[in-house]
């Protein structure tokens, strides 16, 4: 016991990161488990941990519906951007939500009731481990179930085929479109519960590199389960950590080897680490 | 008539694919579509799918106008089809891709899954039950946990017969089912294509293989620079001198 205290006294905040970034690396897998690719999901949080920051500061609302009404606003928006654009298809998606992220960061920098660049500053901290992983498990499971249901599988087929797809009946805008919005929602749940973990959000967060760092959790863990980008984000949010321990603290060193593990990944894993670990068979489940 | 063409056009860009292209198809039987290459044939299998919307002309399904719906629509109006250059989710397994072509025959929902209730756990082994049928009906059951880019040219084909006909289909659109497959393999479609006939699904199959089209269509159309030649029986379509002439040339012009 004395251990495990003493392990969360150090590695609390770390443990908690952790949990924050697999759940959006998950938001990012159900639009990817589609083939499409959102530049925007950070973006997505951004605006879940502002909008449930807001209304807890300003408004006094009770946790769970800042909460909820952060991930509910991420996921509106998400579908006014998906409608259009996810009738066309290619790389239209990408290009949108990238500059959608752009739009939000730069929104929450010039906006006042988001603090501007300093951040939305002196939020209740009301979110602990166990609400992270509660929601985590919760997603994690959704997600697992999602892909054995008629969801699961035509985003399986529009990933592999979108004009067969059609031809087997599958809806593929509407699907698609679905997808981008399921990840805004997650996403914004993440954001949300990070806002009241941290005391103080700021633009920068939810920029287009936090979005890229979702993409490479994906990459780095695999994408061929709801395992692999947890532990993609486990590894890569760990790993500053870890080498933290072996005293190599320069930063532009750790994301030197970021990048190596990434390529490494790429070249010589194209499934991820998780295809190390033999994964659930799709087709064996329910 | 099950599947009326009325006057069907259909271009891309500068070249007319399709050209006022009419006629019927009978319910149940097999229609054989014939013409050199690029004569429009791959186009009008596109216009029933719904892939390619005629830019005039009206198709008509049971009495029914289709030519507007989007290919969705159209697929869950009965209407199942393969392509002659394969498209099947070559990720997934061959039992994978079938039960991916359940879209519209299996529930498959969400809320019973995540109750973990026993209905879900019993649809979907007989989902399942059903996915192995439509394998084994062309053949490649035993292949069901390959993956479908591992397969031969022409396992992938009565692969792609099978996704197809785990939409329980009343009019499958077959491009070129047989190009690539031995003889033994051919002469098993054969026996297939006949028995789903029986069973009261109409059949349009663009083919080569001319032998096998006498064999097996009871009509013919005869495409030609997007216009058709001829509708008719096979030993009629073979003797009409415009189709000897779209084949072979006429002498001395």
């Amino acid at each position: 016991m004395a251990f495990l205290s003493q392990f969360f006294a150090v590695y609390g905040s770390l443990v908690n990161f952790i949990g924050i970034n697999a759940l959006l690396a998950l938001s990012l897998y159900v639009t990817l488990s589609a083939g499409q690719l959102s530049l925007g999901n950070a973006a997505f949080a951004g605006i879940g941990a502002y909008t449930a920051g807001i209304l807890t500061m300003r408004f006094h609302m009770p946790y769970a519906i800042s909460v909820a009404a952060g991930a509910g606003l991420a996921a509106v928006i998400a579908l006014l951007i998906g409608l259009p654009v996810l009738r066309i298809r290619g790389i239209f998606l990408a290009m949108a939500t990238l500059a959608f992220g752009e739009v939000v960061r730069i929104a929450a920098v010039n906006l006042d009731i988001t603090g501007g660049a300093q951040g939305l500053v002196g939020i209740p901290n009301k979110t602990t481990t166990c609400t992270i992983y509660g929601v985590l498990a919760a997603t994690a499971y959704f997600l697992a179930v999602l892909r054995g249901s008629k969801v699961g599988w035509s985003l399986a087929a529009i990933r592999e085929d979108e004009t067969a797809a059609m031809a087997l009946g599958i809806n593929t805008a509407r699907y698609k479109t679905l997808a981008f919005v399921l990840g805004a929602f997650i996403a914004g749940i993440a954001g949300a519960i990070y806002a009241h973990l941290n005391f103080i959000i700021t633009p920068g967060e939810f920029g287009f590199s936090a979005a890229v760092q979702l993409l490479i959790y994906n990459i780095v863990g695999g994408m061929q389960s709801v395992y692999g980008p947890m532990l993609g984000a486990f590894i890569l949010t760990a790993l500053p950590e870890v080498l933290r321990g072996v005293s190599l603290s320069a930063g532009p060193l750790r994301l030197g080897i970021n990048g190596v593990i990434l390529l490494l990944v790429i070249l010589y894993l194209p499934n991820g680490l998780i295809s190390f670990l033999k994964g659930p068979n799709r087709v064996s489940r329910i | 008539m099950f599947l009326e063409f009325e006057k069907i056009s259909r271009s891309y860009g500068g070249v007319r694919a399709l050209w006022e292209v009419s006629f019927g198809v009978e319910a149940a039987t097999i229609h054989g579509i014939i013409g050199p290459n690029g004569s429009g044939k791959t186009t009008l299998i596109n216009v029933v799918s719904g892939l390619a919307g005629p830019d005039s002309g009206r198709l008509l399904l049971e009495g029914r106008e289709v030519h507007r719906l989007p290919a969705h629509r159209i697929a869950a109006l009965g209407v199942a089809r393969t392509f002659q250059n394969i498209r099947l989710f070559s990720n997934m397994t061959c039992l994978e891709n079938v039960i991916a072509g359940q879209h519209l025959t299996a529930q498959r929902a969400l809320v019973p899954r995540l109750l973990r209730l026993p209905s879900a756990r019993l649809e979907e082994r007989r989902c399942r039950a059903d996915a192995l049928a439509c394998l084994s009906s062309v053949g490649i059951e035993s292949r069901a946990e390959a993956l479908a880019g591992s397969l031969s040219y022409g396992e992938r084909r009565r692969l792609e017969i099978a996704r197809a006909m785990a939409l329980r289909p009343r009019l499958l659109l077959l491009d070129e089912p047989i190009a690539g497959m031995r003889q033994q393999e051919i002469d098993e479609m054969e026996a297939l294509f006949r028995s789903l006939a029986e069973a009261g699904v109409t059949i349009l199959l663009i083919e080569h293989n001319m032998p096998f089209m006498m064999r097996l269509c009871s009509r013919i159309t005869v495409l030609h620079f997007g216009q058709t030649v001829t509708t008719g029986a096979p030993q009629q379509v073979c003797a009409h001198p415009e189709v000897i002439e779209a084949y072979l040339g006429v002498e001395g012009r």
